[in-house]
C-alpha cells in the first residue's frame, strides 16, 4: 500500500511541477523563445563586473532601491575602494541604490518611469534580461529609433548601442489561418559593428543579467548552501525516527 | 509477541531521537530569536552621524541627532578649558567615575573630550531625560529659563525641567535631581572639526 | 485503571497538584495514551497530524511576519522586501510561511481524499466531516486573504477579480462589493481589513474548528482502511482487539511521517521556494498597479480547480452569476457527502468497480481542472474545463445511485 501510494505521489508531483514550468519564465505563445543566459550567481567575479556595468550603464535611470550598497559590498567581496568607486548615487553605504533621475521628468521623457529593477529577475528571469539586452533593433517608427524583440514597443532606448553596434529586424513570411500572408518578426541580425566584439558584449550582458539575478534575492546562494546541511540533518533524523518506529511496532501484530 | 522486547534498544533509539529533536528545535529557534536583533534598516538609521563643526565659534553650540537622541557639540575657548579643574568642590562626580563615557574619554579627566576645544555629549538630562539648555557664560547673572545661576556659575548646562545644573564638560553639580554626569557617546575626529558620532573608528568610506 | 476518584489522575508531586485542579493526566490518558486507534492505519493516515503541524507552522511564522509587516497599501510591498533582505533570517520565516500555505493545501486535499477512500465521512462521523468542510472553507478564505497581503500585482488583481464575483449576485451585488472592499476599488481599506481577518479572526476560527474536529473524532473513534468498526470486538477490559494505544505507536509513527514531510518541505524552501512560479508567482514580485493587469490572472494553484469551474460556466440571461453559483456549489456539495454515499460498505476495498471508476475519474477531473485554471482560457482548455466540471459534479450528484447499486464484497470482521 505504501509502495503504491509513494509511486503515485512521486509520479504526480513531478508531473504537476512540469505543468507549471513553461508558464512564468519562458516565452508565452506567439512570443520569441528566449536565449539561454547561462548565469551563475556563485561566480563572484561576474557579479562584480555586473555591478560595475549596472552602475555605469543602468543606474542613471533605474534604481535598485531594495539593495543596500553595504550588502552588495559584503556579498560581492568588494574592498572599500571598489565600493567607493561604485557609489554613484549616494555617499552613505547604508543607502539603497536609488537613481537620481527625477521620476516625473523620467515619465515625461520616456513615456513611463524607468522601473525599479530590484526584483526584475524574479519577475522575468535572467534569460529574459540577457535576451532583452541583445534584442534591440532599429525601428524608425519609434521615438528613440529602436524597438526590442523581447519587449515589443519598449519605451527604453538602446543604451548599449555603441557597445554592440546596431541590429536590424528579421522577418519571415507566414500565412495565417485564412490563407493571407503577413510578415512576422522572428529575430534580429547585426547591421553595424560596435566598440565591443560579440564575445565581449556577450560577457557584458551576461554579467548584468547575473548581477540582477543576485539583486533579486541576495540570500539565494546562502540559502542553497544552508539547505544542504538542513537536508543532511533531516535525513539522519528520518532514519532515526524510522528505526524508532520499526522498533516499537514490533509489538503490533 | 514472538521475541522479547529489547528495552535497551528502545531506550537508546528514544534517547537518540529525543536528542536530535532537541538539537533540531534549538536550531529552528535560532532564526526566530535572531530576527529580533536590529535589522539592517535599524542599523542604517542607527549609523554614525558625521558633523561639520568648523563654522562653530567659541561659546557656540551645535545640536545633532544620533540614534534618535540629541547630541551637543560645544566649542570651548582655551580660557574655559584651563578653568575646568577649578570647581571640583561643586561637582558630585568630578572624576566621572559613575557616569557613562568611553574609556578614552574618562582618561582625559576634566576635559571629558578627545579634543578639549570641542565637547561632545548627549543632550539628555540624566534625571528624567529632558534636553538641557546651554548657559556657557561664567560668572554672570544671565538668566536662563527665568533662573539666576549665580556668581559662582562656571558656565555649562542648565536643565529647565527640575533645575539640574551641569558644567561645560557635562559634569553634574552636587545636590541636583540628576544623579550622573551627562553621557558621552563614542565619537571620533576625521578632520580638525569634523566629528563622526557613534563610532570609535574613522569611517572607511566617504 | 487507578482507584483514585478521577480515573487515572496522579496524586503525587507537581503533577498531582495540577491534577487536583485541572484534568491533565486524565486528558493525556483518555486522548493519547489510552486512545485506541485501529492498528491498520496506512499512508493515507499521516495527513491529519501533518495538517496540525502545518497549522502550527503557519501560526508561528505568521506571528513573526506580523512583527515586521506593514499592512498599508503604501508600505506593504516594501515591508515584505524588508523582511526578505533586512530582517535577520526574515527570508527563512517568509519562505516557511509561503511554502507552508501550499503545503497546507496539499496535505488537506490528501487528507480529504482519505475519507473518500475509506468512508470516514459516514455515520457516525458526519459531524466530523462537516467540521472538516468548515475547516476547508476557512482555510480557503485564509489562503485568499493571505495572498493579498504582499500587495503585489497578482495580489491586487486576484483580489479585484474574486471580490467582483460578489457583484454578480442580483440586487445586493453592487452594494455588497463596496461593503467588502470598504472603498470603490480594491484599496488601502481593503488591505487593512483583510490583514485583520487573516491574522486574528480566521486563525482563531481555524483553531477552534480544529479542536471541535478532534473532539468529534475522539467521541466516536477513528475509522480505518477496512472501514469496519473496531469497537465491535473488544477484550475483557473494553479495549478493541484491533486497537492500539495512540501513544507510543502512532506518536512514533507520526513522528516518522513528520520527518519525511520536513525533508520534502525543506527541500522546497531551501532549493526552490517559488516552485517554478506555483508557490510564489512571478507577477507578484511587482508592486500592485491598478493601471496594469498582469497578462494572465490566475489564482494560486490550490484554487485553480475551482477557478476553472467558475470560468467554464458561460453567462446566461445577461449575467455571470451562474459561474459563481457553480463554483460555490462545488465546495458546498462536499458537506452533503455523508448523505450522498449510500453504499452498504465504507471502504473502497470492499466496494465494487463503479465506485473505483468514479473516484478515479473524479481525481483526474480535479487535477485536469487545476491545470485548466492555471492556463489562459484558449485552445482545448475551455472545453476540457467544461467536461471536467460535469465529471466533478457527476461524482457527487450520481453518488446516491451508483453507491447503492454497485457490487460490494464481503466485509471482514477484523482488520486486515
Amino acid at each position: 500500500m505504501i509502495k503504491r501510494a509513494l509511486l503515485i505521489t512521486t509520479a504526480v508531483l513531478p508531473a504537476l511541477a512540469l505543468t507549471a514550468l513553461p508558464v512564468p519564465v519562458a516565452a508565452q505563445e506567439g512570443e520569441t523563445a528566449l536565449l539561454h543566459a547561462g548565469t551563475d550567481i556563485r561566480d563572484v567575479k561576474s557579479l562584480q563586473r555586473g555591478a560595475r556595468n549596472f552602475m555605469n550603464y543602468c543606474s542613471g535611470c533605474h534604481s535598485l532601491t531594495y539593495l543596500r550598497y553595504n550588502r552588495m559590498a559584503a556579498d560581492l567581496h568588494l574592498s572599500d575602494k571598489e565600493l567607493a568607486d561604485l557609489m554613484l548615487t549616494s555617499d552613505n553605504v547604508f543607502d539603497g541604490i536609488n537613481s537620481s533621475m527625477p521620476p516625473a521628468d523620467a515619465a515625461q521623457w520616456f513615456g513611463k518611469q524607468p522601473p525599479d529593477l530590484s526584483l526584475i529577475a524574479r519577475q522575468r528571469g535572467p534569460d529574459y534580461l540577457y535576451s532583452f539586452l541583445k534584442g534591440f533593433y532599429v525601428d524608425s517608427t519609434r521615438i528613440w529609433g529602436v524597438n526590442n524583440l523581447y519587449l515589443p514597443s519598449a519605451a527604453m532606448p538602446d543604451i548599449l548601442a555603441d557597445r554592440h553596434g546596431l541590429q536590424k529586424p528579421v522577418f519571415k513570411n507566414e500565412s495565417d489561418a485564412n490563407g493571407g500572408a503577413h510578415m512576422v518578426l522572428v529575430g534580429v541580425e547585426p547591421m553595424s559593428a560596435g566598440a565591443m566584439s560579440p564575445q565581449e558584449y556577450d560577457v557584458l550582458v551576461r554579467d548584468i543579467a547575473n548581477f540582477l539575478d543576485y539583486a533579486g534575492e541576495p540570500i539565494k546562494a546562502t540559502r542553497e548552501s544552508l539547505g544542504i546541511y538542513v537536508m543532511l540533518f533531516l535525513l539522519v533524523g528520518f532514519v532515526l525516527t524510522y528505526l524508532l518506529k520499526k522498533e516499537y511496532w514490533k509489538d503490533v501484530h | 509477541m514472538t521475541e522479547p522486547v529489547d528495552q535497551s534498544r528502545r531506550r537508546l533509539l528514544t534517547m537518540a531521537t529525543a536528542g536530535m529533536g532537541a538539537v533540531g528545535i534549538a536550531f529552528a529557534a535560532v532564526p526566530f530569536i535572531a530576527s529580533w536583533n536590529p535589522s539592517e534598516r535599524a542599523k542604517a538609521l542607527g549609523a554614525p552621524v558625521a558633523v561639520d563643526a568648523s563654522k562653530l565659534e567659541e561659546g557656540q553650540m551645535l545640536k545633532v541627532v544620533w540614534r534618535g537622541q540629541p547630541v551637543f557639540i560645544v566649542r570651548r575657548s582655551k580660557a574655559v578649558v584651563a578653568e575646568l579643574g577649578n570647581h571640583d568642590a561643586l561637582l558630585a562626580d568630578p572624576k566621572s567615575k559613575d557616569s557613562r563615557q568611553p574609556t578614552y574619554i574618562a582618561d582625559t579627566g576634566a576635559a571629558r573630550a578627545r579634543n578639549p576645544e570641542y565637547w561632545v555629549g548627549l543632550a539628555v538630562c540624566t534625571h528624567l531625560g529632558c534636553s538641557p539648555l546651554g548657559a556657557f557664560e561664567p560668572n554672570n547673572a544671565f538668566q536662563v529659563a527665568g533662573t539666576d545661576l549665580g556668581q559662582n556659575w562656571p558656565g555649562g548646562f542648565y536643565c529647565p525641567c527640575h533645575g539640574s545644573k551641569f558644567d561645560i564638560s557635562g559634569r553634574v553639580f552636587k545636590s541636583m535631581p540628576a544623579p550622573k554626569n551627562l553621557t558621552v557617546p563614542s565619537y571620533t575626529f576625521t578632520g580638525d572639526a569634523r566629528i563622526v558620532i557613534g563610532t570609535d573608528e574613522n569611517p572607511k568610506t566617504a | 485503571m487507578a482507584a483514585a476518584p478521577e480515573s487515572g489522575a496522579s496524586t503525587k508531586g507537581l503533577i498531582g497538584w495540577i491534577d487536583r485542579r485541572f484534568p491533565l493526566t486524565v486528558l493525556w490518558r483518555t486522548q493519547v495514551a489510552e486512545y485506541y486507534a485501529p492498528k491498520n492505519f496506512n499512508f493515507w493516515y499521516y495527513f491529519g497530524s501533518l495538517a496540525m503541524l502545518v497549522l502550527v507552522n503557519q501560526l508561528i511564522t505568521g506571528i513573526f511576519l506580523t512583527m515586521n509587516y506593514k499592512p498599508s497599501s503604501a508600505e506593504a510591498f516594501a515591508s515584505v522586501e524588508y523582511i526578505m533582505r533586512d530582517v535577520n533570517w526574515g527570508w527563512l520565516i517568509r519562505y516557511l510561511h509561503s511554502t507552508g500555505a501550499s503545503a497546507f493545501f496539499i496535505v488537506v486535499y490528501l487528507h480529504m481524499f482519505r475519507s473518500l477512500l475509506y468512508g470516514s465521512h459516514r455515520k457516525p462521523r458526519e459531524l466530523l466531516w462537516i467540521f472538516g468542510c468548515l475547516l476547508f472553507l476557512g482555510l480557503m478564505a485564509e489562503g485568499f486573504l493571505g495572498y493579498v497581503l504582499p500587495w503585489g500585482n497578482m495580489s491586487y488583481w486576484g483580489a479585484q477579480v474574486i471580490v467582483s464575483l460578489f457583484g454578480s449576485l442580483p440586487v445586493i451585488g453592487g452594494g455588497l462589493v463596496d461593503w467588502i472592499r470598504g472603498d470603490y476599488v480594491i484599496a488601502d481599506a481593503t488591505l487593512n481589513r483583510f490583514f485583520a481577518l487573516h491574522v486574528a479572526a480566521l486563525p482563531l476560527a481555524l483553531v477552534f474548528l480544529m479542536i471541535a474536529h478532534l473532539m468529534a473524532l475522539h467521541e466516536v473513534g477513528s475509522n480505518n482502511p477496512d472501514g469496519i468498526d473496531i469497537k465491535k470486538h473488544q477484550d475483557g477490559q473494553g479495549i478493541p482487539l484491533d486497537g492500539i494505544p495512540f501513544h507510543p505507536y502512532y506518536t512514533v509513527k507520526d513522528l516518522m511521517g513528520v520527518m519525511f514531510f520536513l525533508l520534502l518541505f525543506c527541500a522546497v524552501i531551501f532549493f526552490a521556494p517559488a516552485f517554478g512560479g506555483l508557490f510564489l508567482e512571478a507577477p507578484n514580485f511587482e508592486p500592485a498597479n491598478p493601471l496594469q493587469t498582469p497578462p494572465h490572472i490566475a489564482p494560486v494553484w490550490y484554487f485553480t480547480p475551482f477557478y476553472a469551474m467558475l470560468r467554464a460556466v458561460p453567462s446566461f440571461a445577461g449575467t455571470q452569476v451562474w459561474g459563481v453559483l457553480v463554483m460555490g456549489a462545488s465546495v458546498m456539495i462536499l458537506f452533503f457527502v455523508p448523505w450522498l454515499d449510500r453504499s452498504p460498505v465504507a471502504s473502497i476495498r470492499y466496494r465494487g468497480p463503479v465506485y473505483k471508476f468514479m473516484l478515479a475519474i473524479f481525481v483526474v477531473a480535479f487535477i485536469a481542472l487545476g491545470i485548466c485554471g492555471l492556463r489562459p482560457p484558449a485552445g482545448i482548455y475551455p472545453l476540457l474545463a467544461k467536461i471536467c466540471t460535469v465529471l466533478y459534479f457527476a461524482f457527487f450528484l450520481l453518488m446516491p445511485w451508483y453507491t447503492r447499486f454497485d457490487r460490494v464484497k464481503p466485509v471482514p470482521e477484523r482488520v486486515t
